[in-house]
């Protein structure tokens, strides 16, 4: 073992480079800056993930008896905020985007290191903003802000939540600058877009919903911060303006907002399908295709989140069948996944768990998604917890499985350490269960009637919410697992080799982990993506010797 | 369907019935899908896990399937759009007719008005087989009108009114909840709707405390503010007339021909001149901040009843004749 | 390139960044890249145009008795200025093409006082503002003018809440602009332009065109449609 430690640590890597804080604060690295991402995304999410702990606590009875109406309001407020805006739209595309949109393309960094560098201190500015608002009175709006109640009634930090969430909304759309730049200019020779892995395309269609939509919040922030700061009138009805207007202005970045959250985790999970099944993605064109296409259709459905808030009725029309339009390429791509492991060479590692979890739950939330279009019965189901319900599958079942996937498949490149993989599967498999336990019985919530942002409840929808609550302190125990062997491992794990998986792409063709200019020779690519057939086959999980 | 277990509320309205046939093919074609997805991956899975000596076999893709799984969804999707959007008509159609029941939210109760003049506060009692419509706005922020058994939900808004309808089937009470978070007592926002057989409704009309229909209400308001001075039933005064009004056309002043309905009686009472009619001059005082959300509806409720078939069915006195003596104001 | 490259500089340095092929490879990222930003400001001054656009359709009158009260003249100045910039903007990128330091420095303090004057005559404007009561809040008043159609007041706000949010950002995006030339203008100070590499006067230049441009829609769509009363 200490041959082995003594081996590694005489290569230099990124990551022993340089030591001491300036390095890492000052860096432009852009491996460097993902793991500063990954640091603060973690962060957010325990944060986020109490507060939902908070919660569900509270609704084990339908009385409230836990904190008060007004500390409740802020809890979901601040768990939807911290959720949405601090660790979702982040958590992909800055950890594992910013490590390997270069590696993948056989660049030595992206086009913007400084710009990369300054996303993530605008995503820590807006952070503490919005941290200093939770702390000095919190927030009660709910994550979506709706006028007037955010504007003219509300007692709580709007202007400063506002302030941090707007701030934050840079570091979406740094982000997406640099990997659209990077993408389209930075390629290795060779690699044309027909043989760029699936995770690249996602991430480009990720980058335009970032630049296109991330700027329209941005101004609804900043209208309803002036509103509240000056007495403007523009949403004030009183005064003639139109509370309708912000839920359009709003709802147009935050529709496409959900697909900034799931197509990056589409892109992990067709990078782990295709090495565990030892096979190309089947339908290539069509899984790339389909990622622009969500990106595209999902900037014409925004109103559906208003089919009850005084649309007329030939709007809500265009909404619903617009809204069936953009499931059917995601529908493709779970076809397509499924189709890849057929005649593979399967195993089951703990990432292709989670690819597998994330392309189950991902169909049950987005066949939910078919009763949320349909207008007659979004009338009955909108704002109650089957919608909750909808989007917890979504992003929960899917964007954190394809998170937790994707850290496990790239952690030895990442860290140059293999995680435990028992361990791994374990925590897998309670998240799974864990997850289905708490939302499953929102669905049922939901159809019954019971309202979303509820303190206390009518008694008869207790039984469920007590098995919502069960599940997810089962959800809590598999999410703390990975943070406590993770970190194990980078001290006590058995350091791994280029490429331990024996997988396709660029980024297993340097070491684990990359030196600081990821490749010792720009590589020049005569190959199709995942060129299976041309790799030995997945053995063993291959160590350093 | 289970009387331990419900997977649904109880059915109350003519609409609830069509809301749940929707939902149960829905989940039947979702545990479908999710089923068989679930079983391919795990035949496929385990049929072609690792093994020695075997190797994976390259794929490029099929467009025939792709196609079809494309063109087949797509397809059920355009059933179950077209489904959902005939519920929706069903839904946002009020039939002719209808009962009114004016509602005003605030935070955090909800205040009805019945035409006939009853007003409830966090209740509404209706009578099985009527059809009931709801118009409705919010004194401060925006609130919805949700009862699950009838299948309904409606956004309250401040500034204008939105209108919801249903026919209760099922004597019963019912919860009545405010689904769009409104402040620190949105889950405190509850009330109950009350449906009862024709005869006890009748009974509880005539039983709860006279205070005058709405359109007499309105009425009151209508002189006690003035409005009859130039709005006059005798002669063509220096207002358009207001008889026959609802429900018809307008023509405004510049080009435009708009319908006369709740919502431009309200403007036209909190800000005159913004719908100004072909011909007259631009001299109606604003009543913005003048009336409460209350009067408003009240005299709205009076406008309305100038137009015979403008509202409500048998029982209601909807028409108040202009000639007619005014009673003592109730407000 | 094969041996172990040089680490990247922390400050700006002129000249080829490391993590880049070659200078055309670096030229063309960054100019691909303040397009695209410029595509974000195009929709982040969109959701207000939108705002403006669907008021003006609902509240012609009171949108349009707004705009009578607007300084059509100090409007026009600033919008001369405002171009006149834009053209020592790209003067100064032609003379970085060719070299010339003095010319360009001369170019680009120029635009820079071209710029603060723009900005001092708005506050000059908001000034006006104030003293006229439009400003929205407890303090509104707005006067009726001899107009046929009374004003609602509630919804004249709302104008004026447009006016200064609209101009308000474009202000601040000219401030960001100025300090971003005073930058620029220091670095051709110092030398650090060649016609090889001048890309950031070009980029910036890109910036500031933009905002120019937006005033350009912002002046006819506050300030000149519907000035005289219709009949």
């Amino acid at each position: 073992m200490a041959t082995a430690v003594s081996i590694a640590a005489e290569r230099e890597h990124y990551l022993n480079k340089e030591y001491g804080i300036r390095s890492w604060l000052l860096t432009t690295d852009h491996k460097r800056i993902a793991l500063l991402y990954l640091a603060s995304i973690t962060f957010f999410f325990f944060i986020g993930g109490f507060f939902a702990l908070l919660i569900r606590l509270e609704l084990l009875t339908p009385a409230g008896d836990l904190v008060q109406a007004d500390t409740y309001n802020k809890l979901f407020t601040m768990h939807g905020v911290i959720m949405v805006f601090f660790f979702l739209i982040p958590a992909v595309p800055a950890v594992l985007g910013n490590f390997l949109v270069p590696l993948m393309i056989g660049a030595r960094d992206l086009a913007f290191p400084k710009i990369n560098l300054l996303s993530w201190y605008c995503y820590i500015a807006g952070g503490i903003l919005v941290l200093h608002a939770m702390l000095t009175g919190g927030l009660d709006t709910g994550w979506t802000f709706y006028t007037p109640f955010s504007t003219a009634f509300s007692n709580t930090a709007v202007v400063e939540a506002g302030l941090g969430v707007f701030i934050n909304g840079f570091s979406s759309i740094l982000t997406g600058l640099n990997f659209i730049v990077t993408i389209h200019r930075m390629r290795a020779p060779g690699l044309t877009w027909s043989r760029l892995p699936l995770f690249l395309w996602s991430h480009y269609a990720t980058s335009v919903i970032m630049l296109l939509g991330t700027p329209v919040i941005a101004i609804t922030l900043v209208l309803v911060v002036l509103e509240r700061a000056f007495h403007l009138g523009i949403f004030d009805p009183t005064r003639g303006g139109d509370p309708l207007l912000f839920q359009h202005l709003f709802w147009f970045y935050s529709h496409p907002a959900v697909y900034i959250m799931i197509l990056p985790s589409m892109g992990v999970v067709s990078e782990i399908v295709t090495c565990f099944s030892r096979k190309r993605v089947f339908g290539y064109y069509f899984v790339a295709m389909a990622s622009i296409g969500i990106a595209v259709i999902g900037f014409f459905v925004w109103a559906h989140h208003m089919f009850v808030a005084g649309m007329s009725l030939y709007a809500a029309l265009i909404f619903s069948i617009l809204s069936y339009l953009v499931a059917v390429p995601s529908a493709i791509k779970v076809f397509n996944w499924t189709a890849t492991l057929y005649k593979g060479s399967v195993s089951f590692s703990t990432p292709m768990l989670y690819a597998f979890g994330f392309i189950g739950l991902f169909t049950m939330g987005g066949l939910t998604g078919l009763f949320l279009a349909a207008l007659g019965i979004d009338v009955h189901v909108t704002d109650t917890y089957f919608v909750v319900a909808h989007f917890h599958y979504i992003m929960v079942g899917g964007t954190v499985m394809g998170y937790l996937g994707g850290m496990h498949y790239w952690w030895p490149k990442i860290s140059g350490r293999l995680y435990p993989e028992s361990w791994g599967r374990l925590a897998a498999l309670i998240v799974f269960l864990g997850f289905n336990l708490t939302f499953f019985p929102q669905f049922i919530l939901g159809y019954l009637g019971m309202p979303r942002r509820y303190w206390q409840y009518p008694p008869e929808f207790q039984v469920l919410n007590v098995l919502s609550t069960a599940g997810s302190t089962i959800l809590a125990v598999g999410y703390l697992l990975p943070m406590v062997y993770f970190l194990w491992s980078m001290r006590y794990g058995k350091l791994a080799d280029d490429n331990p998986w024996n997988a396709a792409g660029l980024e297993w063709k340097t070491t684990s982990p990359p030196p600081t200019f990821n490749f010792e020779e720009t590589p020049v690519v005569t190959w199709e993506a995942y060129n299976y057939n041309e790799l030995p086959a997945l053995e063993e999980v291959r160590v350093e010797r | 369907m289970f009387d331990n277990f419900p997977l649904w509320p109880v059915r109350a309205s003519t609409t609830a019935g069509s809301v749940d046939a929707l939902y149960i093919f829905l989940v039947l074609l979702s545990a479908f899908m999710s089923v068989a997805i679930f079983i391919m991956i795990t035949i496929f899975a385990l049929r072609y896990r690792r093994r020695a000596g075997r190797e994976a076999e390259q794929i490029d893709g099929s467009n025939v399937l792709e196609f079809t799984w494309s063109i087949v969804p797509l397809a059920i999707f355009m059933v179950i759009f077209v489904w959902g959007a005939r519920i929706f008509f069903l839904e946002r159609t009020p039939p002719r007719g209808a009962a009114e029941i004016y509602v005003v939210a605030k935070q955090w109760m909800w205040k009805l008005q019945h035409e006939e003049g009853q007003r409830e506060i966090n209740e509404l009692h209706v009578p099985v087989g009527r059809d009931v419509r709801m118009i409705m706005t919010s004194q401060d922020v925006i609130h919805s009108f949700y009862v699950p058994v009838f299948r309904i939900k409606q956004d309250v808004i401040p500034g204008r009114y939105t209108t919801a309808w249903f026919r209760a089937t099922r004597p019963g009470t019912y919860h009545l909840f405010c689904a769009e978070y409104c402040g620190t007592q949105h889950s405190g926002m509850i009330g109950q709707v009350v449906v009862m057989e024709p005869a006890q409704y009748q009974a509880w009309l005539t039983g709860g405390a006279a205070s005058g229909s709405m359109a007499a209400n309105g009425q009151s308001m209508f002189l006690q503010l003035g409005c009859n001075t130039c709005h006059r039933f005798d002669t063509q005064g220096r207002g358009p007339d207001l008889v026959g009004l609802f429900g018809n056309k307008v023509q405004l002043e510049d080009g435009r021909t708009i319908a006369a309905d709740e919502n431009y009686i309200r403007e036209s009472i909190l800000n005159p001149s913004a719908k100004l009619v072909s011909g007259f001059k631009p001299i109606m005082p604003v009543f913005q901040g003048l009336v409460s959300e209350e009067q408003l509806t009240a005299l709205v409720a009076y406008v309305k009843s100038l137009t015979p078939q403008a509202s409500g069915a048998a029982g209601s006195p909807s028409l108040i004749s202009p000639g007619k003596q005014p009673q003592e104001p109730k407000e | 390139m094969s041996d172990s490259p040089a680490p990247l500089a922390l400050e700006h340095t002129p000249g080829l960044q490391h993590h880049f092929a070659d200078m055309e490879q670096q030229r063309n990222a960054s100019s691909l890249g303040m397009w695209i930003f410029l595509g974000t400001e195009i929709m982040f001054f969109g959701g207000m145009f939108l705002a403006y656009l669907v008021y003006r359709m609902w509240y012609f009158n009171e949108f349009a008795a707004g705009s009578r009260t607007l300084n059509l003249p100090i409007g026009a100045v600033n919008t001369a200025v405002l171009i006149c910039s834009s053209l020592t903007v790209a003067l100064s990128v032609r003379a970085a093409q060719l070299g010339k330091r003095m010319l360009l420095v001369t170019l680009l303090v120029l635009t820079i006082l071209f710029g603060l004057v723009f900005l001092g005559v708005k506050a000059y404007e908001w000034n006006e503002k104030f003293t006229e009561h439009h400003v929205p809040g407890y303090s509104f008043h707005f006067k009726q003018e001899s107009t046929e159609k009374p004003v609602d007041q509630g919804r004249a706000q709302i104008f004026f809440s447009l006016y200064f949010a609209m101009t308000g950002m474009h202000a601040l995006h000219m401030i960001i602009g100025v300090g971003i030339f005073g930058v620029i203008t220091w670095m051709a100070w110092r030398g650090r332009f060649t016609p090889e590499y001048h890309t950031p006067v070009e980029i910036a230049g890109l910036y500031w065109h933009f905002v120019d441009i937006v005033w350009i829609y912002l002046f006819p769509l506050l300030y000149l449609i519907d000035r005289r009363p219709h009949g």
